[in-house]
């Protein structure tokens, strides 16, 4: 239980609620990885969304045919990762925010974490072990 | 305390009272934005999963992406993640150029012009195939 206390004149000061840089590092990994990510994702949107037929033209061959390039393995990787904790972190901001009951922003924190591990182990698994000669 | 003392003692916020302000509603859009593309990047990496599964769960899954209405909300989507986008470019101007903040405003406007000069040939391309098939006969 938290007691509740007047501190004396001139006793030392508490200490400071932040011992680390914590939220100043993810403060810059928003403004970081959201640069990296405007090429990323806008350069991913506009391949996959707008030119040459946009979604009409996806398929598993076409899938196929662009993880055969380490290049775009590489990037749908970067992209994953970013994205990801990029969104999470931006998820979690918004849950300190709004969430009231300590309980509550405890439990949506919880299930926030598990679907980003999920979402990243599922994603990396994938681009590592597809295989584009999948006989079917 | 009567409606005059408040008035009395209130604070002159002229400059900066945010509330209200376009700014404010800048980055209402880019929490809502946001969040969306978060929760699309969930399914979508699903989605995508398939593709380990076989080549037919995974043309399943894609071919629902190209019905009319699906088709719609990924023009949603791409105006919602260069939204997001350009409000961050905005977001770090006023965090790192020193007269970031003073142009705030205008950086919105300017993005938003930038937005729309995007998603006017974006959506074009994204829906021509669809609107054809629908209404064009051929």
């Amino acid at each position: 239980m938290m007691t509740l206390a007047l501190d004396k004149p001139r006793s030392p000061r508490r200490p400071a609620a932040r011992r680390n840089n914590w939220e100043l590092a993810s403060w810059v990994f928003m403004r970081v990885s959201g640069v990296a990510l405007l090429v990323l994702v806008l350069g991913h949107l506009l391949i996959m969304n707008i030119l040459d037929g946009g979604v009409h033209r996806i398929n598993w061959g076409f899938v196929a045919g662009r993880w055969s390039s380490p290049f775009w393995q590489f990037w749908d990787l970067a992209m994953l990762w970013l994205a990801e904790i990029h969104g999470g972190n931006g998820l979690r901001t918004i849950i300190n925010d709004y969430a009231r009951k300590d309980a509550t922003r405890f439990w949506l924190k919880v299930v926030l974490y598990v679907s980003m591990v999920l979402i990243l182990a599922l994603g990396t698994f994938v681009i590592f072990t597809f295989d584009p000669n999948f006989d079917a | 305390m009567s409606a005059e003392a408040a008035e009395v003692s209130r604070p002159s916020r002229r400059g900066t009272l945010y509330r209200g302000d376009p700014g404010m509603w800048s980055w209402v859009a880019h929490r809502i934005t946001g969040v969306l593309t978060f929760f699309f990047l969930f399914a979508h990496v699903l989605d995508t999963a398939l593709v380990r599964v076989s080549p037919q769960a995974y043309n399943e899954i894609i071919e629902t992406y190209k019905t009319p209405l699906v088709n719609l909300m990924e023009v949603g989507l791409v105006g919602a993640v260069l939204y997001h986008a350009l409000n961050g470019v905005r977001v770090m101007l006023v965090d790192f150029w020193a007269k970031g903040p003073r142009y705030q405003r205008q950086m919105l406007w300017g993005i938003l012009v930038v937005w729309l000069l995007v998603m006017l040939p974006g959506a074009y391309f994204m829906l021509v195939r669809t609107v054809t098939e629908m209404f064009g006969g051929s």
